[in-house]
């Protein structure tokens, strides 16, 4: 089994003003390579799932979880950082 | 698209992980030991310290780092090694108390909050080595923090051992009273066994079996409270249809163990053993296989149905997690202990959950009477006659049973032991006081039972 270098980012609050930028801007500052995102708002409340790719990153997963939890505990967000491979061994066979 | 995961799905595991309490309950090295034999407890103890270090050396580090990586919590690493009666047959007691230091100071070595295999297999009869390490266990499981033992009885093969049935009531009693001071907790790092399992990740009753390969990794993995919600969306669902609910999840779950036994299989270069399929609770609120059952209908565990219950709950969690799972194994049946499970303390308090429920629960599914605290004056022959139900159960349906009881000194019905972490704490529960002593004390062995005429 090869590990990839896949991220799944999820985030989740009260809709305000400059989400997308903060995350996005920590993942650009680590050469976190955003692959594809989607976001919904659902009376206030946002939800966003983003897949990310940081194997050219220097940065290691458990420090970019930090610095990404940290920036959205600031905007009042839930965050979390998880391998891809989670999901695909969850809800695929 | 390089992903093809919905977001719904995405968000179903999202959840699971922060507020299901889904986790890794503990990622169990085995190792073995048996060429660390050496001419005194001494020599043999150091050989297993530096054999323990060096295997398990990168344990805690390797199941930290893959919690990191993938962001599911893994609680524990936890070493298992070969039955230590195995390994010093032929020394005395007091070189096993010597060696048990040994395995406690290579545990806090290596970072781990348990390690299993101070163990004796002795369903059909005893080695000088079982009785020189049975009569160290009090003393090892008083004078260490992290060793837990474990002793094999009966098998559905050989049948009851009596004799050792006997023995293990004065080893109880003896343990607890020797932790006295902490309510008997040595007691809590105690399994008496029938039909014990090789390669169990989960402790006390962890050991590294005989036929297990020089190393293996086994994962135990946790899901109540996933498996609480998912029973919870469908209050209306018939039970046939709620069994798929439960395989569903239990797919799902087991999903997660089988990845990291992958990964930390490969990272640590040892072979990957098992998952056990286990629905193991814990403390926590909502992170229980009481409320699992309760939220089938039930008002309280213990009522008439718990039984069935538990059956329909236990066998769907198998079928789901043994298609999530290359190899499956351990002990693989739904836990009921009652210190470590929220929902189980209140059905007791609550009058609607004894004992003889227990018994008759285990009989089904679960690995046996775990972690349930009973008076301190409760006779060794009670103990023992405790021990004997419990191991026919496991002789006649084929299945490991086992019984860790906590007889609490100067502790009576109603009063409470606390043990602390995950062990939880547990009101002291009763026992049936008519005395067993007669039976118990005719010692022997009862023959290995019939397998036809199943009925």
């Amino acid at each position: 089994m090869e590990e990839g270098k896949k991220l799944i980012i999820t985030v989740l609050g009260y809709d305000r003003v400059g989400i997308i930028a903060t995350i996005s801007a920590i993942l650009a500052e680590n050469q976190v390579n955003i692959l594809d995102i989607s976001q919904t708002i659902l009376q206030g409340f946002f939800t966003m799932v983003m897949v990310v790719d940081m194997s050219n990153s220097k940065c290691e997963i458990g420090q970019l979880r930090e610095l990404l939890v940290k920036a959205g505990r600031n905007l009042g967000l839930e965050v979390t950082v998880q391998h891809e491979d989670i999901f695909k061994f969850m809800h695929r066979i | 698209m390089p992903f093809h995961i919905s977001k719904d799905e995405i968000m179903e595991t999202v959840r699971m992980v922060q507020s299901e309490n889904l986790d890794i309950r503990t990622i169990t090295m085995g190792i073995n030991i048996q060429d660390c034999r050496h001419r005194d407890g001494n020599a043999t103890g150091k050989s297993i310290y530096d054999k323990i270090v060096k295997y398990a050396g990168n344990l805690v580090k390797t199941g930290d780092e893959i919690e990191k990586e993938y962001g599911i919590p893994i609680i524990n690493k936890r070493i298992s090694v070969t039955p230590v009666a195995n390994v010093a047959d032929g020394l005395n007691r007091d070189d096993m108390i010597t060696i048990g230091k040994y395995m406690d100071e290579a545990a806090r070595e290596v970072g781990v909050n348990f390690i299993g295999g101070f163990s004796a297999l002795v369903h059909k009869g005893f080695t000088h080595g079982d009785k020189d390490l049975i009569a160290a266990i009090p003393y090892v499981l008083s004078n260490t923090e992290r060793v837990c033992s474990s002793v094999n009885v009966a098998t559905t093969k050989a049948g009851i051992n009596m004799d050792a049935v006997y023995l293990m009531g004065n080893t109880i009693k003896q343990t607890a009273e020797l932790t006295a001071d902490n309510d008997g907790i040595g007691c809590a790092k105690l399994v008496v066994f029938c039909n014990a399992a090789e390669d169990n990740p989960f402790m006390a009753g962890a050991f590294h079996g005989i036929g297990e390969p020089e190393s293996t990794i086994n994962i135990g993995v946790s899901g109540p409270g996933v498996v609480l919600n998912a029973v919870r969306k469908y209050p209306e669902m018939d039970l046939g249809e709620l069994a798929n609910v439960i395989k569903k999840t239990a797919f799902k779950v087991t999903r997660t163990g089988e990845l990291v036994g992958r990964v930390a299989s490969k990272r640590l270069g040892v072979p990957f053993g098992i998952v056990d399929l286990s629905l193991a609770p814990t403390p926590a609120i909502g992170d229980s296989v009481a409320d699992i059952l309760q939220s089938m209908g039930l008002e309280r565990v213990g009522a008439h149905g718990s039984t069935a219950a538990l059956a329909m709950l236990n066998d769907a969690v198998k079928k789901g997690g043994a298609m999530a799972s290359s190899y499956v194994g351990g002990l693989s049946g739904a836990f009921i202990p009652v210190s470590e499970d929220a929902g189980m303390i209140d059905a007791v308090l609550a009058g609607a959950l004894n004992i003889d429920k227990l018994e008759a629960m285990t009989c089904v599914c679960s690995v046996g009477l775990d972690m349930i605290a009973i008076p301190g004056d409760t006779s060794s022959e009670i103990i023992s006659a405790i021990i004997a139900d419990e191991a026919a159960i496991g002789m006649i349906n084929r299945k490991t049973t086992a019984v860790r009881l906590i007889p609490a000194p100067g502790k009576k019905v109603g009063d409470w032991v606390e043990f602390g972490g995950l062990l939880g704490r547990a009101p002291v529960m009763k026992v049936n006081q008519f005395s067993p002593a007669g039976f118990i004390n005719r010692r022997g062995r009862i023959p290995a039972p019939i397998h036809s005429l199943n009925n």
